[in-house]
């Protein structure tokens, strides 16, 4: 049906094509502790080594863990296996609140201690109106 | 085969259309504007900070939308060497363009006051501004290159290859930690995470951005037929 022509075309540009995906995947496999933007605390666990570098650790602020001390903000991360206190100095976001996503970025002490210098609330995929979440009650 | 495509068959269709798509765009966003910054409700935690998703979430479907598009319009063109195809997704990439542009603006000026920052280097987000840069490139390539063949070739390449960074956009946050939220909208079930007084506005916005890409491709095709014609070329 087709000339040869097109189906060397075809060929050409179809091992083009695998050769690319192959290569992102590689890559993508291989810097795969740097693509993801935190870890969460089960990871931090897991850790052989502290390390001294920045690090992101993301996770639910536990509920009933927050407290504010004059300029100083502790709470609780957990993924609900594990979980690390962190200790916070300066204005959190707006959507920052118990039972939500969180990402503190700043240095571990050890492996139960976070020392924050940013902190970045993660909010989730839900969007709906204050009078319907309150029909739905606290979910 | 590809005859329906031929330019002079549809250049009647293409500059005649234009009034009517404009017309039916101005209606389209007015009724999605007001629905979405006034009648629609605030979100429950981000109160009206949410107002934003009208513009950012259609810009960034519309904007990968048309990417894939000139994935598989190149795709064709090289295989079966059909210029027109080419001349198609040339038309349709300066709107892609920019609506990933505002995609990642607006993602930005969202940012900053529901995570409280105006950009991180997570999956999407890097994703969609490797996204913008294929965009670019694929644009450039339409400058720089004066061969016909040539550029032809070098902006399907371009393309193509960058279509592979499609699914990756679209899976990043499932596929690693992100600070972006996941997908809401899943189109292979019916429940979706937005509640719909808010989908409605949503889905108004992204017909009205579809129609204004509509829009600006019918214009730039019919530019791009109108050269044909001047250079006295029955075909391409």
């Amino acid at each position: 049906m087709y000339g040869k022509k097109v189906k060397l075309r075809f060929i050409f540009i179809a091992s083009i094509l695998a050769s690319v995906i192959l290569t992102v995947f590689l890559i993508l496999q291989s810097l795969k502790d740097n693509v993801v933007y935190f870890q969460s605390p089960s990871e931090i666990k897991s850790l052989v080594e502290i390390s001294k570098k920045k690090i992101r650790v993301g996770g639910m602020v536990k509920k009933q863990s927050i407290a504010i001390r004059s300029d100083e903000v502790n709470f609780i991360i957990t993924d609900f296996k594990n979980e690390i206190n962190v200790i916070y100095s300066g204005a959190v976001p707006n959507l920052f609140a118990e039972g939500k996503g969180v990402v503190a970025e700043g240095f571990l002490k050890d492996k139960n201690y976070f020392s924050a210098t940013k902190i970045l609330a993660k909010h989730d995929e839900n969007y709906k109106p204050p009078e319907v979440k309150e029909a739905l009650g606290d979910k | 085969m590809f005859k329906f495509f031929e330019p002079n068959k549809v250049f009647a269709v293409t500059s005649k259309s234009i009034k009517y798509v404009l017309f039916l765009f101005i209606i389209v966003i007015s009724i999605g504007l007001v629905e979405a910054l006034i009648l629609s409700p605030e979100d429950y935690k981000q109160s009206d900070a949410v107002r934003i998703m009208y513009v950012h979430v259609p810009a960034a479907w519309i904007s990968l939308g048309i990417f894939s598009a000139l994935a598989l319009l190149s795709l064709g063109s090289f295989i079966f060497k059909n210029k027109i195809f080419s001349l198609i997704a040339k038309s349709l990439a300066p709107s892609g363009f920019v609506f990933s542009i505002i995609a990642l603006v607006t993602g930005s000026i969202w940012g900053k006051p529901t995570w409280g920052t105006w950009w991180a280097w997570d999956a999407r987000i890097t994703s969609m501004f490797i996204l913008v840069l294929f965009y670019g490139m694929y644009l450039l390539a339409w400058r720089i290159y004066e061969d016909n063949q040539k550029v032809i070739r070098i902006t399907s390449l371009i393309a193509i290859i960058g279509a592979v960074n499609i699914p990756i956009i679209k899976f990043s946050v499932d596929w690693w930690n992100t600070l972006h939220q996941p997908a809401s909208i899943n189109i292979l079930s019916t429940n979706t995470a937005i509640h719909s007084s808010m989908l409605i506005p949503l889905s108004i916005m992204t017909a009205a951005f579809a129609l204004f890409s509509l829009l600006i491709f019918l214009m730039k095709y019919n530019t791009e037929l109108i050269k044909i014609k001047n250079k006295g070329l029955n075909r391409l």
